[in-house]
């Protein structure tokens, strides 16, 4: 059921604004920062306004123009929409706050193209969210990829210049390859909206046609999502401030990819038809792949980021996963998930970027007894990354619990077997660093990072904890989940 | 009967090769004129009629069929017109190449032009 | 003057060209402004006669009174009203933005360049809105040799450039002349819209196909069409910037317009594989001149090559002859005069500032953010990048290609964009990193540059963004009816 409403237009506004705001304001850090907050916040609140409606089924819809002949720009406020924006947008207030603290700390050059560019990203972040149909969402999602190049190029060394033209590469090129998968799919189908359930089915395509428009999608959207062996941008990608790192390549850039994947499962192809063609197997199995290498190469890294870069590449694949096995628990897990990994993985980058701000620490070798000079931080880190390894009461075990149980109901038993696996790997290659951190006698001085860096990781690997004893407080995110895994009918 | 037409179709591949193949600028420009004379010839073999006089019409009674048609012969002027101001362009622009590089061979100036670019004075 | 209205676009630029060297007479510093003000209100006729005929339809309009099929006649109709607007608008935004980068490469002998400038733009004008064939060889030689001129004001390297340009162009006029010689001999009649009534009877001689050879291969030289395109990189590159500015966005788009014409509204080849040609040929030029785009060290050669893979899309677009394919050729037409127009704009703000041509060289974007972020937002439009409409030309393209059921042409089309992410990146990378160079001089380019290229880029998005309406209200109907 659909309503018409401006909600979903107004949930645009905040970030458009903000844009424009901080460009204007370039010379007086404080207004320029106050900007980014309030419009932060301003989304957040827009998008959470939208959660009862989305619950009770009714997605609010609003098209005020057509992109070209046959082909309406649609936002649509659904359950898999709001639940995405919702967690972006209150993780970009967090991050606003934490992003203020560290370039202050640093004395970073060019806040205001930072600042301006992380709010075109969650503009285009926010938008591919609640995307409507294919083609809107082809748009942020390109939109999103312009936006965040300045970011990962930021501190303009050679280093970073070419992390930035390997993602450009990566992810302009996946853009082409998703913007033909949108292009047949209107060929075919007249139209590219988002429905539950699917589109393509009963369109008359052969499988063959379908397993192009599987792999192309797949190209597209894979590349964001760091499935292997697309994923290979995303480490060299850590070269990023860390903020950047934080939410970009831990929430927006790569949930966008596998949001992207979500939809095109759940609401272009259907989980009937993916079976049908043998895709979901397929997909199942690159998913598997992805975790357990993902899981293996951060067990050989030293530096902090490039072995939360490769977790993230591992536990992108859990929603992949959850949408390959299609089965109620299974899809809902992995949505949540999305959630689960966002949050808690922002928490273990915020506290990089408090290390290296507060001691200059990069890599793991470096870091005997730091637990001891910053132990709220090392706390909230141990906290996060056992949390994110499945371990209860977390958020991650209420998603990872229900993929396997999805998993086993589907009898995908290399499924559970991997899952398995991958949580001892995750505590293997985190808890040495935990070790470390706490190792030595005392006699260090206490010297956290700055209050506005510290804030928002303790409130994050807190709420990790909150939301995983009860996964609807506050936005009810597990309802939304199971709406959305309802709606798309995975039942076997 | 349509040798006129060979001629032309000579005269075109004539044209041509001289413009491709040659190298000096000015028998190029030469090649480009025999080019546009054979087509100004085609359009006008199209006006010939057999037995056809001028088509200089004095009186009302009039049978088209007696006279040649004097479109193509219009139409030619213009080309005509269009030759020569293309040729004077082509001539200035000659003028021009040669003070400045003392040769019309177009390898000779190319080399000059590259060597001006790799070592501007 | 409603009546005088399809003739006017024409007149104005010409009677323009005659008082340049007049008004040069009195004051040097007049002709930007006159030729300026010229442009604009050819501009404005041409945006007054595409309104008319949305409004009333089909206007013909007979020179001299003289009726038609004998006289010559001037015909506006969506597609012409169209392309008129489009050369008009954007001649006059590159006129503006020039203005700085004449007075600098000129300096005193401006009203003899923008004589020369308005000549070309009431040449590329007649060949659009003639209704005549022949009358479009003579406009398409009133614009050419204007270009030849102009491109050989340059002096040195661009003489060379100018002279293989006047080579290679007159034969391609001279095939155009030669296919139109051959349909007249098969149909005795010059004007288009006789000749279409006619040819249907006409279509077994081998005249016949002769005609649409040389004709086509005659306007694909005009139109910078690979592999007959050798006379364009280096006529872009060696010309004066200013030049180039003016020239590269408009004066392939009026021959492209005019193969269009010919070929779908007069010639309408059926049983022969014209358009299968046409769009094969189209498709080996997005990505040869893409390919070539992307190894250039010059910026302008560059941006030539660039052009010599976007005409492709057109030639692409043509040759496919579905609607949503015309659509897309139609409003690749104007998007690519604006993004091009906005690139050549932007290198010539470089060029004043003593920088280029190479790309180590260029370096802008710190220095004049607001030329960096124009230039960023054309090549954004020219990757194809949403809301730009760059990305809706393409869009459209694809989705003809997909319904002729020609894969590959897709592929194609995917391709080119790829390619044009490689060179584009190039181009803004030089603008935005490069090597820093001393500051010294003003912080942003001069205002008449800087107000056209605001608009260039910020029109490549507002047509980007309202292109259904653009579609629905003037290309879909200027595509149906030939559209398969």
């Amino acid at each position: 059921m659909t309503q018409a409403s401006g909600l979903p237009g107004l949930a645009l506004l905040p970030s458009a604004l903000a844009v424009v705001l901080i460009v204007l304001s370039r010379r007086r850090p404080a207004v320029r920062e106050t900007w980014s907050i309030l419009a932060a916040i301003a989304q957040t609140a827009t998008v959470a306004a939208m959660i009862p409606s989305a619950l009770s089924g009714t997605a609010l819809v609003w098209s005020p123009l057509t992109l070209a002949e046959g082909v309406p720009l649609v936002l649509r406020a659904d359950a898999l929409g709001v639940f995405f924006a919702t967690v972006a947008s209150a993780l970009w207030v967090l991050t606003t706050v934490y992003s203020i603290g560290y370039t202050r700390a640093l004395r970073e050059h060019a806040q205001t193209r930072y600042f301006a560019a992380f709010a075109l990203s969650l503009f285009a972040t926010v938008g591919l969210a609640l995307a409507g149909n294919f083609v809107t969402f082809f748009g942020f999602f390109e939109i999103l990829t312009v936006a965040t190049y300045p970011l990962v190029i930021h501190k303009e060394t050679e280093e970073a210049a070419r992390a930035g033209r390997v993602y450009l590469a990566y992810t302009l090129t996946a853009g082409a390859a998703l913007l033909g998968a949108v292009a047949w799919i209107h060929a075919l189908a007249g139209r590219t909206d988002f429905e539950p359930g699917g589109i393509l089915a009963g369109q008359g395509a052969t499988p063959a046609v379908l397993w192009g428009l599987f792999i192309l999608c797949l190209l597209g959207c894979g590349v964001k999502a760091a499935i292997v062996p697309l994923h290979t941008w995303l480490p060299m990608a850590m070269i990023a401030p860390t903020p950047v790192s934080a939410l970009l390549h831990a929430v927006a850039v790569v949930k966008a990819g596998v949001f992207g994947l979500v939809r095109v499962a759940g609401f272009i192809f259907g989980p009937q038809l993916l079976r049908e063609i043998g895709a979901a197997e397929a997909l199942a199995a690159l998913a598997l792949a992805t975790i357990l290498l993902g899981s293996l190469a951060a067990l050989v890294q030293d530096n902090l980021k490039r072995l939360l870069a490769f977790s993230t590449v591992s536990q992108l694949s859990y929603i992949v996963l959850g949408v390959a096995l299609g089965g109620p628990d299974a899809f809902a897990g992995g949505v949540l998930h999305i959630a689960s990994h966002g949050l808690l993985k922002i928490t273990l980058f915020f506290c990089a970027g408090a290390l290296y701000v507060a001691t200059g620490v990069e890599r793991i070798s470096q870091m005997d007894g730091i637990g001891r000079r910053m132990p709220l931080t090392m706390a909230a880190f141990a906290t996060a990354a056992f949390l994110l390894a499945g371990l209860p009461p977390g958020l991650a075990f209420a998603s990872k619990w229900r993929l396997l149980r999805g998993a086993v109901e589907a009898h995908a038993w290399l499924a559970v077997a991997t899952l398995a696996a991958s949580t001892v790997l995750n505590i293997a290659y985190f808890a040495p660093i935990v070790a470390r951190a706490f190792r030595g006698g005392g006699g260090a001085p206490m010297r956290e990072a700055p209050l506005p860096m510290l804030a928002p990781l303790l409130i994050t690997a807190a709420a990790g904890l909150v939301l995983g004893v009860d996964p609807d407080a506050g936005a009810r995110l597990w309802s939304l989940a199971r709406a959305v895994a309802a709606s798309v009918g995975g039942a076997r | 009967m349509n040798y006129p037409y060979w001629v032309a179709v000579g005269l075109l591949m004539l044209g041509l090769y001289t413009m491709i193949a040659h190298r000096n600028l000015l028998k190029k420009a030469v090649g480009m004129t025999i080019f546009q004379t054979a087509i100004i010839l085609f359009f006008l073999l199209l006006a010939v009629k057999r037995d056809a006089s001028l088509p200089i019409v004095s009186g009302a009674d009039v049978d088209p069929a007696r006279f040649m048609n004097p479109l193509p012969h219009a139409l030619m002027l213009t080309a005509i017109v269009v030759m020569v101001a293309t040729s004077g362009v082509a001539l200035a622009i000659l003028i021009r190449l040669y003070a400045r590089y003392g040769s019309l061979e177009e390898d000779v100036i190319a080399e000059r032009v590259a060597s001006d670019e790799a070592d501007p004075a | 003057m409603r009546a005088h209205l399809p003739i006017l676009p024409v007149l104005l630029p010409l009677v323009g060209a005659l008082l340049q060297p007049l008004v040069g007479l009195a004051s040097r510093h007049a002709a930007w402004p006159l030729a300026v003000a010229t442009a604009a209100a050819t501009a404005a006729a041409g945006i007054a006669g595409l309104l008319d005929v949305l409004a009333r339809g089909t206007r013909r309009y007979s020179v001299g009174g003289w009726a038609p099929p004998w006289g010559i006649e001037v015909v506006l109709d969506p597609l012409s009203a169209f392309t008129v607007c489009v050369i008009a608008v954007v001649a006059t935004l590159t006129l503006l933005a020039g203005g700085p980068s004449a007075r600098a490469t000129y300096e005193g002998e401006e009203p003899t360049y923008y004589s020369l400038t308005l000549l070309l733009v009431a040449g590329l004008l007649g060949m659009v809105v003639s209704g005549d064939l022949f009358n479009v060889f003579v406009f398409l030689e009133v614009a050419s040799i204007s270009s030849y001129a102009l491109v050989a004001s340059g002096g040195g390297p661009a003489l060379a450039a100018a002279f293989r340009y006047v080579v290679l162009g007159t034969i391609g006029a001279s095939f155009y002349l030669l296919g139109v010689g051959c349909l007249y001999a098969l149909t005795g009649t010059l004007n288009m819209a006789d000749l279409a009534a006619r040819l249907p009877a006409a279509t077994g001689s081998p005249l016949f196909g002769g005609g649409i050879v040389f004709m086509v291969v005659g306007l694909a030289v005009k139109m910078g069409l690979f592999p007959l395109h050798g006379w364009l990189p280096d006529a872009y590159t060696r010309a004066p910037a200013p030049v180039a500015a003016v020239m590269a966005p408009v004066a392939t788009k009026a021959a492209a317009y005019v193969l269009a014409r010919v070929l779908l509204y007069v010639i309408r080849p059926e049983g022969l594989p014209v358009g299968t040609t046409l769009a094969w040929v189209g498709a080996a030029a997005i990505v040869a001149g893409g390919a070539l785009a992307a190894t250039q060290v010059d910026a302008r050669r560059l941006l030539a090559y660039s052009s010599v893979s976007q005409m492709g899309y057109i030639a692409l677009g043509l040759g496919l002859g579905v609607q949503d394919a015309l659509v897309g050729a139609y409003l690749h037409i104007l998007a690519h005069a604006l993004m091009k127009a906005a690139l050549f704009v932007a290198l010539a703000a470089a060029v004043l500032d003593g920088r280029g041509p190479t790309l180590r060289a260029l370096r802008l974007g710190s220095r004049m953010p607001i030329t960096g972020a124009c230039a960023v937002v054309a090549a954004l439009s020219m990757i194809g990048v949403p809301p730009a409409a760059g990305f809706f030309s393409k869009w459209y393209l694809l989705q003809g290609a997909l319904a002729a059921g020609q894969p590959i042409l897709a592929g194609a089309i995917l391709g080119g964009s790829l390619l044009a992410v490689v060179y584009m990146y190039r181009f803004t990378e030089a603008v935005w990193f490069g090597e820093p160079r001393a500051a010294g001089g003003p912080p942003e380019a001069p205002m008449p540059l800087l107000v056209g290229l605001v608009a260039l880029a910020v029109a490549s998005v507002a047509v980007g963004l309202g292109n259904a309406a653009l579609v629905s209200n003037v290309l879909g109907p200027a595509a149906a009816g030939v559209g398969r």
